[in-house]
């Protein structure tokens, strides 16, 4: 990722934190605990690479085929893993399935531990203090904002992700979607809705 | 910053739905290195969580999560700090060095640690 500074017209100026970086990554360089070309394949990978459409594909595929659904509830981690969307930090995965019942919502109250592999990283919202306090406390106030209102006869189910097991909400799939192909669903599951504050799209909308 | 307005907000982003990831480059820089840190083993990710989330409750976390990569940061020099690898003074004294050599670069030009005047 280039340096640009094209704000200052005469002298380059770092910036304190900008600086603090700099700093960091030469000790860190210099005793060999990094390399600056990995740090690069890391920024691109997370900037480019690793999104939501990974997670899109695994609750198509769950959407498709019962027996990889069935999988995916008994053992996220492996059948997340069969598609080749590896955690890095040895995290465990557990899918969250929506029904008209019970519809989950995943926050993460500690920080912000997110299921990178098949998310991405999270949208500001999530890393937000109000947020992550709000979505305990009063998770159908926190629905509302996002202008999803659920039946009052659905439970609100919250899941506290933790530094060893992140969530994956499966939303329901929309009516009418039925004969879609696993590629066709996949532009029906939004980001938000694999987090809880959201929907599946209906395949109109998409 | 109220959650609706973040809200609002992250869907004004490009059609992605995504959005930029980083807001400025030394944010995925610090994000790079805690993952780097941690491949290598220097600390556990429970180590990293419990970390991180200390300093995201410092009094006056801002509401829109912008100091974010700021509490990142703080969390990943004191874990380094923690593993005996670098401590605050030796950062200080480091950025400072490259704030120095900054400023010594002609603009257009990468700025590199060696422009630093001061340096011995």
């Amino acid at each position: 990722m280039p340096h640009d500074h094209d704000d200052h017209h005469h002298d380059n100026e770092l910036d304190p934190m900008a600086a603090r970086v700099r700093a960091l990554e030469t000790i860190l360089t210099e005793k060999g605990l990094i390399d600056p070309q990995a740090i690069d394949v890391i920024v691109d990978t997370y900037e480019t690479k690793v999104g939501p459409r990974n997670g899109a594909k695994v609750v198509a595929k769950a959407w498709s085929d019962p027996e990889y659904a069935d999988w995916l509830k008994r053992d996220a981690t492996a059948a997340i893993e069969s598609l080749s969307y590896t955690g890095r930090q040895g995290e465990h995965m557990q899918a969250v399935f929506n029904t008209p019942d019970t519809h989950n919502l995943v926050v993460c109250t500690l920080c912000s531990c997110y299921p990178w592999s098949v998310l991405g990283l999270p949208p500001v919202w999530y890393k937000s203090p109000p947020y992550r306090s709000k979505a305990v406390i009063d998770p159908r106030g926190v629905l509302v904002e996002f202008d999803l209102f659920l039946p009052d006869t659905t439970r609100i189910r919250v899941w506290d992700s933790t530094a060893e097991l992140r969530y994956l909400v499966v939303p329901m799939r929309p009516e009418g979607s039925e004969g879609l192909s696993e590629e066709q669903l996949a532009r029906l599951v939004t980001r938000d809705s694999m987090i809880g504050t959201g929907l599946a799209l209906a395949p109109e909308a998409a | 910053m109220s959650l609706r307005e973040l809200i609002t907000h992250s869907r004004g982003l490009p059609a992605s739905g995504d959005g930029p990831v980083f807001a400025e480059p030394w944010q995925a820089e610090a994000f790079a290195m805690a993952v780097a840190l941690h491949d290598r083993g220097l600390f556990t990710w429970e180590e990293w969580a419990a970390t991180l989330s200390g300093k995201l409750k410092h009094p006056g976390a801002l509401d829109d999560a912008s100091d974010y990569y700021s509490c990142w940061l703080e969390a990943l020099e004191s874990l380094i700090a923690s593993k005996n690898v670098a401590d605050s003074h030796d950062i200080d004294q480091l950025a400072a060095a490259w704030q120095r050599a900054a400023h010594a670069t002609p603009h257009g030009q990468p700025i590199r640690l060696e422009n630093d005047p001061d340096r011995s």
